[in-house]
């Protein structure tokens, strides 16, 4: 951009420029190889997760074809223990676990983000007891907490979800309070601050949306994290109860039959997908957030 | 210029505000907390008139950024009092700053923390037009500062990763005086630019401020662009400070050692290759002495 001083006749800005330039998140920064497949992968899970009630070829609750028939024979997957169809359990799974993944990441970025930012920004008391809290929860292995959790509210798949939830905001909080922290005396912050703007206006318009992009990329990786936990709380026989079709639950099952490796193979590779791709997503994600990543567009900007 | 200067004088502990003044700064002490705490600013009083800019001039660490910060507020004052037109300026808390002080702007030293990276330029310089506007002023359209801080008025719209750092500099120039100030603060407001920049951004916002009969102080350690564009001069050391008064009469004739040092160890670029001489260790008792003469000194030609 060159200095050039337009006479006060010219049209004004708004006149014929384009449309608003969004600096980041264009399209071409998802040129991450991994973040394309990572993403088809989870596009794939997610329509499983909707259609699957419609498409499955046999009712996945239904007890009716011969005990642990092994795949090819009459069905794509094989057949558990009791005769129920793997395929469709595994396809039936997507939509019993990753709803409660997605609402359970959601519900954890809503209610850290939240207190972190107000740790952050109001400091003081507010700072130290939410802090102390998150030191609280974090001072437990996670596992380990969210078991004793859901073991104490009784074994169900709303109450795995909660155990989960009581252990993963803290990490949200933390992050969020150390990026309004560092936000909140920056100099853009403060200049804002003396032309007269109030507190909320301030947290709203100025901090949120410069914190949004790491919480975002935290928050895909966590999918993964949160489809892991909630099967490994099921597999533990504190989640989902039988017959509900939930991943983790059907390779727990596959423990007793170690024979019939198709049992444990195929909800653990629906597992295993669906977490990698996830990451892959998140890892695209933060480096198409970077701001180090950012083309200046119509170089050699000087004065 | 000089029909709005009004005099640099050192103002004694209980001074009444002048009027003419549009800020008085009065005996403000600034400490850090630590062990043991550190005095930043140790009792500096100023006034600064109406289309006058006045230069803040000390080495690292003197206390130049923490007085101008306790001047708008950012940072606490240990003692003392600032009042924008006589008016007590407020310490910048959680509360929203009445719009009566928002009189008082800041540049910052650094351009690159200066602007959010996630609004175009022109909402930026809207919010400097809204301060103003609550303030019962013109309102104003952020392209018209883009056009009077010498850049594209069509760059409203693009971010500031799209601007090298002179003009997000000139960018935040413009935010702060689209609020219409009647004091603004500049931090080290060229010390992160070239050296071709800086004197163009330093012009630049003398004219501006004194088109708007505003006031600046300056803050800066590139004494030969102190020199361009200020009336009057400040030099601090140590928290305090040690000579104040007509540019001009300070450049020609420093009576305060620590003045003479800084002076001295300006290069001449007069082809002889002279390294200017370092200030000596052993001088810098010297530099902690009190000098009346040396404050509020007059233009030459002036009435002592």
């Amino acid at each position: 951009m060159t200095r050039t001083v337009l006479p006060a006749t010219q049209p004004g800005p708004a006149a014929d420029l384009p449309g608003r330039r969004r600096p980041r998140m264009r399209l071409g920064r998802w040129s991450a190889p991994l973040g394309i497949v990572g993403a088809v992968v989870v596009l794939l899970w997610l329509v499983v997760a909707v259609v699957a009630p419609f498409v499955v070829p046999h009712d996945p609750l239904a007890q009716d074809l011969p005990r642990l028939q092994a795949p090819g024979s009459g069905t794509i997957f094989g057949t558990d223990a009791l005769g129920r169809d793997v395929f469709s359990r595994v396809l039936s799974g997507a939509t019993v676990t990753i709803p409660l993944a997605l609402l359970l990441v959601v519900m954890s970025v809503l209610i850290g983000a939240v207190l972190g930012a107000a740790s952050g920004f109001f400091g003081r008391w507010v700072d130290e007891l939410v802090m102390r809290v998150t030191d609280l929860v974090m001072a437990f292995p996670t596992v380990i907490l969210a078991m004793v959790i859901a073991a104490a509210l009784g074994a169900s798949l709303l109450n795995a979800v909660l155990a989960a939830l009581i252990v993963s905001w803290p990490s949200y909080a933390r992050l969020t309070r150390g990026l309004v922290l560092g936000l909140r005396t920056s100099n853009y912050v403060v200049s804002v601050k003396l032309l007269g703007f109030s507190s909320w206006r301030l947290l709203l318009r100025d901090i949120a949306p410069n914190v949004v992009g790491p919480i975002l990329v935290l928050a895909s990786l966590d999918i993964g994290t949160a489809i892991l936990l909630l099967s490994g709380l099921s597999f533990l026989g504190l989640g989902a109860k039988p017959p509900t079709a939930e991943w983790g639950s059907m390779v727990s099952d596959a423990v007793q039959n170690f024979d019939s490796w198709w049992l444990g193979l195929f909800p653990g590779l629906a597992i295993l997908t669906i977490v990698i791709a996830f990451n892959f997503v998140g890892d695209a994600l933060r480096d198409a957030l970077d701001p180090k990543s950012v083309t200046v567009r119509g170089g050699g900007a000087t004065l | 210029m000089s029909e709005h200067t009004i005099s640099g004088r050192r103002l004694s502990g209980s001074a009444v505000p002048r009027p003419a003044g549009v800020l008085t700064v009065d005996d403000v002490v600034v400490d850090y907390r630590g062990r043991p705490p550190l005095r930043a600013v140790d009792g500096a009083s100023l006034a600064i008139g109406a289309g006058e800019v006045v230069a803040l001039v000390g080495e690292s660490g003197c206390g130049k950024s923490s007085l101008a910060r306790a001047i708008v507020g950012i940072e606490r004052r240990t003692s003392g009092t600032v009042r924008l037109a006589g008016e007590e300026v407020p310490v910048l808390g959680l509360r929203r700053r009445a719009a009566a002080m928002t009189g008082i702007q800041m540049v910052f030293q650094d351009p690159n923390s200066s602007l959010n990276p996630r609004r175009p330029v022109g909402d930026q310089i809207q919010d400097g037009v809204r301060a103003a506007v609550a303030r019962g002023e013109e309102p104003s359209e952020p392209h018209e500062w883009l056009m009077r801080v010498g850049l594209d008025p069509q760059a409203v719209r693009r971010y500031p990763h799209e601007f090298s750092g002179g003009q997000k500099q000139r960018i935040a120039i413009a935010r702060a005086l689209a609020a219409r100030p009647r004091m603004l603060v500049a931090d080290e407001p060229i010390s992160a630019l070239d050296a071709s920049t800086q004197t163009s951004v330093a012009a630049l916002m003398r004219s501006l401020v004194v088109d708007a009969a505003a006031g600046m102080l300056f803050i800066s350690h590139d004494l030969s662009v102190v020199r361009r564009i200020a009336d009057r001069t400040l030099v601090m050391y140590r928290g305090r400070i040690v000579e104040s008064g007509h540019t001009e009469t300070i450049w020609r004739d420093p009576l305060h050692p620590y003045t003479r040092a800084l002076l001295a160890a300006i290069p001449v670029p007069d082809g002889a290759g002279r390294l200017p001489l370092a200030p000596q260790e052993a001088d810098r008792d010297a530099w902690t002495e009190v000098v009346p003469a040396a404050l509020g000194r007059m233009a030459p030609g002036e009435g002592a």
